[in-house]
């Protein structure tokens, strides 16, 4: 493996990471956006106590992964920066207002129709960013950056379901209470249903409309993946139903990093299909050695920060 | 609007929001930090309801200043992709390092603020300590990268082509000591004089809870400490700037030609040429400043070409700003610090001064952070990239302009709502 390789695998891991961590915490706005039945505020008031003390840490993992490329990757990063202007800045809109809105809510408690207002910018924030990000990644296998193609709005449209069901897996081993555990429970069941549907969708797009992609996904990379993404999810459903939370989380993440791992595997060597290879776009030997050197030495801080950070707040709830 | 112009709007604007919650993101923690750690000394309620009170205000503007922040960084390859593509392979270790100190930043906020029952009463107080480093690392990280476009480093060209990077070389760009001491110190300054300000506000309107009067003392007693600190770094980044980036300084100062007994020029009034006019000149007195000689020899914008000179007026009048709002700061600390050691209480006046030493703080903040960016152009790099070069190529930059300011709006006005409950409330728990 090449120091470049190493660079790519540690934005990979950022990547997903966010897509775990921040994915799930937007699910949890998705679901707060479509609370509903008796227990209506107390499902947002999960959601608010689980997403509350990590968002903020998870959010750095985008900021970690968007740093990664523009020091690792230049040339690729301001490439794609310009092609998908707009569905960044629609995504970036989205998570600028997840982030706020949710804080302003909960600080606005004592004044319900303007948390109520702030709770329902909070929703379709959460749904917009999720959306637009995956409606990026989808312009990006295009190879022409054409995020406005149905192909790029059905792989938006998955973000947005995997999130949710990252989301509802993950809540269930934190709630006590056995009516508020059931309802996401039989939410988590239905999103894994979802998942298969609208991941079925950018497939299917991809088989009418883009040989190359289509042919890319049929990859044994990729095709493995994908096998492994589909059997995730049955684990997923076994486990919810079997109350065996922590498998249940485990196996959701292996999902959606099957998901990402996948795509980028069946692309590689290339970064952007057609336009940059890992090497054709990295940074000089040094910067990379650099980057390489920088995140070793940071992880020492801050693996057993984020250690810390979960165990203090993402212990099961004690009863 | 132009389309230059208006990705300049767009990433001033940004700037100049995310700036106010960086600097509090950085100030806050050390005074939530002081706050509960009186509260653990002397039992006294006033310091733990001050403690609890700070930390929400501090919730609410640092996740403002985190999502502000992720704005920055979607605009550096959004706004100026030509610079990153150049930058990003140079100067992309502070930036990395920046994530880790974020990073720790963020989950150490998350226990602090949400710790409060989960963790004993000393464990949490130290919480705040990762908090406090990592801010100021975390700011001063970004200041890093600030000091290499002033003055690139750390790689060659050669035929067009950037060769021989050194990241470690270009981490350190000159100015990199001068411009970290002076922001991390602006930080402190800026949030002292919020807090006090703010304590100060209220008691001018009435409340004596104890808990405003802790909150004003604590505060002064940082911001008191920090803004002579920062006047004397002032001096030695305007003695740097002299030497090193003269283009710059002759526009602080509104210097136009290389003379001996160069004049100090104070306020003035925009031309229609960007220049000032009407300034009152004290003469000698830059030469006397700058080299501790009045007949020493200062250079003026006619040692750069006409096309790579700052705008004057806007450089000048910042400076200006800064430096005259900085000073007044010092005042108002020091008739603090007089009173205080004749344990007097804080009379209706003083209470006055600094009320008004908030919105001052925050010119001094805005105004040295355009004397920096101002007095750069027309480079983003200086030297290696035009600002007109580095625009994206993506079109209706104004539209979005629009949008983005809306946005800003919107969330300083709700910022600012839910800070002025927090204060009215106090600590509820």
């Amino acid at each position: 493996m090449t120091a470049v390789d190493a660079a790519v695998g540690v934005a990979g891991i950022a990547m997903s990471l966010y897509a775990v961590f921040g994915g799930a915490d937007f699910g949890g706005g998705v679901w707060d956006l479509l609370a509903s039945g008796p227990r209506r505020s107390a499902q947002r008031a999960a959601i608010t106590a689980a997403i509350g003390p990590v968002w903020e840490a998870n959010h750095v993992w985008l900021i970690f992964a968007i740093v990664a490329s523009f020091t690792c990757f230049p040339p690729a990063f301001a490439d794609v920066t310009t092609g998908l202007y707009a569905p960044l800045s629609f995504a970036l809109v989205g998570i600028v207002l997840r982030g706020a809105a949710f804080v302003f809510r909960n600080y606005a408690g004592d004044t319900p129709a303007l948390a109520q207002s702030w709770t329902v910018v909070f929703g379709i924030a959460s749904l917009l960013a999720p959306f637009f990000l995956g409606d990026a990644l989808g312009a990006l296998a295009t190879a022409t950056y054409a995020w406005t193609s149905p192909f790029a709005l059905a792989v938006g449209a998955f973000a947005v379901t995997i999130c949710a069901q990252m989301a509802a897996v993950f809540i269930v081993h934190e709630i006590d209470d056995p009516d508020l555990n059931a309802d996401f429970r039989v939410r988590a069941v239905r999103a894994t249903l979802a998942v298969w549907i609208s991941g079925s969708i950018p497939i299917a797009l991809a088989a009418a409309t883009l040989p190359a992609l289509f042919a890319a996904l049929l990859h044994p990379i990729a095709f493995a993946a994908v096998s492994a993404a589909l059997a995730a999810g049955l684990i997923v459903i076994a486990c919810v139903l079997a109350r065996r939370d922590v498998a249940a989380r485990a196996a959701v993440a292996l999902e959606a990093v099957a998901v990402l791992g996948g795509w980028f595997g069946a692309q590689a060597p290339a970064l952007v299909p057609g336009r940059f290879t890992f090497t054709s776009a990295a940074a000089s030997d040094a910067m990379i050695d650099a980057f390489l050197l920088c995140t070793a030495g940071g992880a020492v801080l801050l693996i057993p920060s984020l250690v810390l950070l979960f165990r203090i707040f993402k212990a099961p709830a004690r009863s | 609007m132009e389309h230059l112009v208006a990705a300049r709007a767009q990433m001033g604007t940004s700037l100049a929001f995310h700036i106010v919650f960086a600097a509090l993101g950085v100030g806050l923690p050390l005074l939530v930090f002081i706050a509960e750690g009186l509260w653990l000394r002397t039992g006294e309620r006033a310091y733990y309801d001050l403690a609890r009170t700070w930390s929400k205000g501090m919730a609410i503007l640092f996740a403002v200043g985190a999502v502000s922040g992720t704005i920055l960084s979607f605009e550096l390859g959004l706004l100026w992709p030509v610079f990153m593509r150049y930058a990003g392979g140079i100067i992309g270790i502070p930036f990395s390092l920046e994530g880790f100190a974020f990073f720790i930043e963020a989950i150490f906020i998350g226990i602090y603020l949400y710790g409060w029952n989960r963790l004993s009463p000393r464990a949490h107080w130290l919480a705040a300590v990762p908090v406090i480093v990592s801010g100021a690392f975390s700011a001063g990280f970004i200041t890093l990268a600030n000091a290499w476009m002033q003055m690139p480093t750390g790689f060659r060209i050669v035929d067009g082509r950037i060769v021989d990077v050194r990241p470690f070389v270009a981490m350190f760009a000159l100015p990199w000591k001068t411009e970290v001491a002076h922001t991390t110190l602006a930080a402190y300054v800026f949030t002292g004089f919020c807090a006090a300000g703010v304590a100060a506000f209220a008691q001018l309107r009435g409340d004596r809870r104890p808990v405003v009067i802790a909150a004003q003392r604590t505060a002064m007693i940082v911001a008191a400490i920090a803004i002579p600190l920062q006047i004397v770094v002032g001096d030695v980044v305007a003695r740097f700037d002299a030497t090193y980036e003269p283009a710059k300084f002759a526009a602080m100062e509104v210097l136009a030609t290389t003379q001996r007994h160069a004049p100090i020029a104070l306020g003035g009034i925009p031309t229609a040429g960007g220049g000032i006019a009407h300034a009152i000149e004290i003469p000698g007195a830059l030469s006397l400043l700058v080299a501790f000689d009045p007949n020493a020899e200062v250079r003026g914008l006619d040692q750069v070409a006409p096309g790579d000179r700052p705008p004057v007026a806007i450089t000048h009048l910042s400076f200006d700003a800064m430096v005259g709002s900085g000073s007044t700061l010092l005042l108002i600390a020091l008739l603090w610090a007089f009173a205080a050691r004749r344990r007097a209480g804080s009379s209706r006046g003083l209470l006055i001064a600094i009320a008004l030493g908030a919105p001052l703080a925050l010119v001094a903040l805005e105004a040295g952070w355009f004397v920096t960016e101002f007095g750069r152009q027309p480079w983003i790099a200086r030297g290696l990239l035009r600002t007109a070069d580095a625009v994206t190529t993506a079109t209706q930059l104004d539209l979005r302009f629009f949008g983005f300011s809306l946005i800003y709006v919107v969330l300083a006005a709700m910022s600012w709502w839910l800070l002025v409950r927090v204060g009215r409330s106090g600590a509820e728990h």
